[in-house]
């Protein structure tokens, strides 16, 4: 047991440590996380699931270096991180996509600040939008787009340059149910294909049993981290994988700790 | 409707050249319909607008009002023609009048609000001034612009510019202020620095409110220049409606008034027409009408 803790921890790709993060609100200070300590390997499909509320866009923040910790640290590859980084792709929940801009002009805005030649950025931005569905859309602009659609360009945008990391801030949660389910479906061909690193953040159980190799569960604010499970299921996973019992079970863990936690309550 | 399009368009791109023509039939009729409600758009208000000079034609013989009061609308044709070389000369005067306190708005203006929007202390210090400093009734600082600057065109520019200018300035430092905080981590996480960020992402971000601000800007840029020529006038549309006036030319007066409201749709239309072409097609669609009607 130890031994593998060390392992895991000189495998560790990405370091929170002992992060905190409090806000200087009007009324008063909110403690949004406290003392946060996790790592990553690189390669893994990392997700943290919580309540609203609970920090869970904020620790994504600190991660990307957009924001200051309180307290604590972050390391990548065992450097610390002290400003916005620039080796990740990041999505948020809104597609923030810029209106003036066509889907492959808002894909190539990713190409543009990062110098890279243009035609093969180009191509490559065609590739991806077709490998998400969006082959024939390249010209639209975002108000010709569904919501599935434009978080599509925006995931394609954070993918243009193969960053090392990918981070996502409950990227589907805008979206109905079908349309999220072929997003993650989408996701999942895309980051098994490129052996991604992905930190993802999302309020959905299912999701993020679906999509994981383990899941951080968050307790209520101030966020800290109430118990990280493995998910041992097979890859890559299908639809009908969660109706297994196995995928029911590891539900279940996620269910109880909610519960355990009065984040939901069975009257 | 966006799901339906949404799985519609998902079936569509992997069935891929069955799909391309069902796409191309939808937006061809899209784009029939989208004609179809411009030419509406214009042909509606024409037919008002000569419904009611049609009756006021017919009230006006049918009365038989005196001409003083309501001229017909063929009598302030006619009055058109026969003072034609006077209207146009005279709307050139004002036109230059306009046109400058615009441009001056828009030079003041759009610096004036980045350094509001930049610098914090500017913003404290100027905002608050500026804002209480629009209770100020504009037009009655005219006569003491007459004292400072004689009755050339330079006042009639800068009363144009103290109206037109203040729409400039809170348009642009809003439209600056609404970029979300998204936008600028999506900028900083792809390296972007804060030059090209404010070319790139904020600058035309903020383009929409700012044609707003220069739609209004220029309409009471008109009306600036015509206060300036009441108050301090040797010429201009303003002057001319004085005159008119004055001499009881009521129908004169008419075409002073359909003169200076064709100069205020034609420059509106040119700032339409300049977001037209900087904005792409839709910002323009899904803001005019709020903003036209303001
Ligand atoms: N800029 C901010 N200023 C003050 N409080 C904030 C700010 N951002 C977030 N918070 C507070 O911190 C807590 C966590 O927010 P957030 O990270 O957005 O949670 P989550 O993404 O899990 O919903 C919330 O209570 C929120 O109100
Ligand atoms: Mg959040």
């Amino acid at each position: 047991m130890g031994a593998n803790t060390i392992a895991a921890e000189d495998q560790a790709y990405l370091r929170i440590e002992n992060l905190c993060k409090v806000y200087a609100t009007r009324d008063g200070e909110v403690r949004a996380l406290n003392d946060i300590s996790f790592s990553q390997r690189r390669g893994e499909f990392l997700s943290h699931v919580g309540p609203s509320g609970c920090g869970k866009s904020t620790l994504l923040m600190i991660a990307a270096g957009l924001l200051a910790p309180s307290s604590g640290a972050v390391r990548v590859g065992g450097r610390k991180v002290d400003r916005p980084r620039t080796d990740i792709g990041i999505v948020f929940q809104n597609p923030v996509l810029l209106d003036w801009r066509t889907a492959l002009g808002n894909v190539m805005l990713q190409a543009e600040a990062r110098k890279l030649n243009r035609k093969e950025a180009e191509a490559r931005a065609g590739t991806l939008l077709e490998s998400v569905g969006l082959g024939g859309f390249e010209e639209r602009y975002p108000h010709e787009l569904s919501g599935g659609m434009r978080q599509r360009v925006s995931i394609c945008r954070a993918l243009i340059h193969n960053p090392d990391h990918l981070l996502m801030d409950e990227p589907f949660g805008a979206l109905d149910a079908l349309t999220r389910d072929q997003l993650v479906l989408d996701l999942q061909a895309l980051v098994s294909e490129r052996h991604m690193t992905v930190l993802f953040i999302t309020h959905s159980i299912a999701e993020a049993v679906f999509l994981s190799d383990r899941v951080v569960v968050m307790t209520p604010r101030p966020g800290c981290i109430d118990r990280i499970i493995d998910i041992k299921l097979p890859r890559p996973r299908t639809l009908a994988m969660r109706e297994t019992p196995e995928f029911a079970e590891y539900s279940r863990q996620i269910l109880d700790l909610f519960l355990a936690r009065g984040v939901l309550r069975e009257h | 409707m966006t799901e339906i399009l949404d799985s519609t368009v998902f079936a569509a791109s992997h069935i891929a050249a069955g799909g391309g023509e069902l796409e191309a039939g939808i937006r061809e009729r899209r784009r029939q319909r989208a004609r179809r409600e411009r030419i509406a758009a214009v042909i509606y208000p024409i037919g008002m607008l000569a419904a009611l000079i049609a009756i006021w034609e017919a009230a006006a013989r049918l009365f038989s009002l005196p001409p003083y009061l309501l001229p017909a609308p063929s009598a302030i044709v006619r009055s058109m023609d026969a003072n034609s070389a006077v209207l146009v000369k005279e709307s050139v005067t004002t036109t230059l009048e306009i046109v400058l306190g615009f441009l001056l708005s828009v030079a003041v203006g759009v610096p004036l609000a980045l350094a509001i929007y930049l610098w914090r202390p500017f913003a404290r210090a100027v905002y608050p001034v500026l804002v209480s400093s629009q209770a100020v009734p504009k037009v009655a600082v005219a006569p003491l612009f007459l004292v400072w600057f004689g009755f050339g065109l330079l006042p009639k520019v800068l009363i144009a510019f103290l109206i037109a200018f203040f729409p400039v300035v809170i348009n642009t430092a809003m439209g600056l202020a609404a970029l979300e905080r998204e936008k600028i981590y999506l900028a900083q996480s792809m390296g972007l620095g804060p030059f090209a960020t404010f070319f790139k992402i904020q600058l035309p971000n903020a383009l929409p409110s700012i044609f707003a601000g220069l739609k209004i800007s220029i309409t009471f840029s008109v009306v600036g220049a015509v206060v300036g020529e009441f108050v301090g006038g040797q010429g201009g549309l303003g002057y001319l409606l004085l005159i008119a006036n004055g001499n009881m030319d009521t129908a004169l007066l008419f075409a002073g008034i359909v003169a200076l409201t064709v100069l205020g749709v034609i420059f509106f239309a040119l700032i339409g027409l300049l977001e037209r072409l900087v904005l792409p097609p839709h910002a323009v669609e899904h803001t005019s009408f709020g903003r036209e009607t303001m």
